[in-house]
């Protein structure tokens, strides 16, 4: 089990964001997570990072525990990278710079060696020609591919995905979908929170429905969508699909 | 006519002291107000007091009385403080009390102005979305990284505007420094007009002085602005 997540709550002052979250991803598994807003997914997803702080419970990722106050949490995000939904690519730096940043800053590689690994991700989501551009010349769904090829730069093992289309006009969310489906069928961890049903289905190994800060249900792609079986999940899908 | 052309090499003398003590000012005051504005948004609760107390004196208090605190006041501390000592049956090592002149000058315009680009630097940097912090963390790099390589740069684009506003509020607040007899533009035309009661001419000719460097500067700031505009 690469994540080991034990009884994780998370609370914002007196709102009880997240109530007793017990969750297991095995390496390569990608697992999709559905609920509706305000349901704590994203909050889910964002303590898995530490970007928000849990409140309580244990979150061990590659055998580390980054609640334990002792782990250094700017390691363990190495080895976890996170794609937002705003982008949130650096505005005043080249898409090339953009991708070389962390891997030269944080890692230590070369330069050369970092724009070299930097081109070949560019490549691999088909912006070799835009290595030179600025983000605000970019589209979102061409943002958002760096900003996915930013985050593979430092080479995770495990990649979080928060909503990585919501912000995209619809003729684009099919581009920054095909990446993911690709590292998806590649091997890599993802945990992806999205709205994106039809990549549940095709590409999920398991779909974890959430609801007021619980999860209610999970199980495969096929026995959520097609047999679901606590009412809660029925009545999201319906509204839904 | 005649009084002003008479008056003039002194007082562009004077204007350009009024410019070194400014651009020194803003040198020096960004240092401070560096350290203070990120004081300020520290979490550590008592770097952050220490941050607060600092900008609240010194944008709380009137420049001219800072001035004269740092100038007549000082002195007048160590001079209570070594009698002290002597009374105290210590040996006497000072005898001069006096501050330098322009180390009070460029001590006293740079705490004030620093203090107010404390407030344009605490704002520059919490007006970067909280979503640039976030994707850099989220890349391994530290507080401290994010801030260098993520934050800063782009919070210094946003703050060039009110760093010239605040660059033509000091030249303009320098002439208060005539209050100790420093001879900058304003204390150049004091004693000019002494000298030749030409009193309208003169202040009319320093004000324009000052508007024309103000205006200059306020041009080049545009300029900058637009150069630096990548995105």
């Amino acid at each position: 089990m690469i994540i080991k997540i034990k009884d994780l709550y998370k609370n914002f002052g007196d709102l009880e964001v997240l109530k007793g979250i017990n969750c297991s991803i095995k390496e390569k598994e990608v697992v999709v997570v559905i609920g509706p807003s305000g349901s704590g997914k994203s909050t889910f997803l964002r303590c898995i990072n530490k970007l928000e702080e849990p409140t309580s419970g244990t979150i061990i990722i590659d055998g580390y525990d980054i609640t334990d106050p002792r782990t250094d949490i700017n390691y363990v995000r190495q080895e976890v990278g996170m794609v937002f939904q705003r982008f949130n690519l650096f505005p005043h730096k080249t898409v090339l710079e953009n991708i070389t940043l962390a891997p030269v800053k944080v890692r230590n590689v070369s330069q050369e060696e970092a724009e070299k690994t930097a081109r070949e991700l560019l490549q691999k989501v088909g912006l070799s020609d835009k290595a030179e551009a600025y983000p605000s010349q970019l589209s979102g769904g061409q943002q958002q591919r760096v900003a996915i090829a930013r985050a593979l730069a430092m080479r995770p093992k495990i990649m979080l995905f928060d909503e990585p289309t919501s912000a995209l006009d619809p003729e684009m969310v099919g581009e920054v979908l095909a990446v993911m489906k690709q590292l998806a069928r590649e091997g890599m961890t993802m945990v992806v929170v999205t709205h994106e049903m039809g990549f549940a289905r095709e590409v999920g190994d398991r779909v974890i429905f959430m609801d007021e800060g619980r999860m209610v249900e999970e199980g495969t792609p096929e026995q959520i969508f097609n047999n679901a079986q606590n009412p809660r999940t029925q009545l999201f899908l319906s509204k839904i699909l | 006519m005649e009084n002003i052309l008479h008056a003039l090499p002194l007082m562009l003398e004077g204007a350009g002291i009024s410019l070194i003590i400014t651009a020194v000012g803003i040198i020096l005051g960004s240092i401070i107000g560096l350290a203070a504005g990120l004081a300020r948004l520290s979490r550590n609760k008592l770097v952050r007091l220490g941050g607060t107390a600092y900008v609240d004196f010194f944008r709380g208090s009137p420049l001219f009385v800072q001035i004269m605190l740092i100038y007549f006041g000082i002195p007048g501390l160590l001079k209570s403080l070594h009698e002290y000592w002597v009374s105290t049956g210590g040996e006497p090592f000072m005898t001069n009390f006096s501050l330098n002149i322009w180390f009070a000058a460029i001590l006293s315009i740079s705490l004030n102005s620093g203090a107010y680009i404390a407030e344009i630097f605490r704002a520059g940097v919490q007006s970067i979305e909280k979503g640039q912090i976030e994707a850099a963390r989220s890349l391994g790099m530290n507080h401290f990284q994010a801030m260098r390589y993520v934050i800063l740069p782009q919070a210094f684009k946003r703050v060039i505007p009110p760093m010239g506003n605040e660059f033509i509020m000091l030249l303009k607040e320098t002439s208060l420094l005539s209050v100790i007899g420093f001879e900058e533009l304003a204390r150049k035309t004091q004693l000019e007009v002494a000298r030749t009661y030409a009193t309208f001419e003169l202040w009319l000719t320093a004000a324009f002085i000052y508007l024309i460097m103000t205006f200059t500067f306020s041009r080049l700031v545009d300029r900058l602005e637009e150069r630096l505009k990548t995105d």
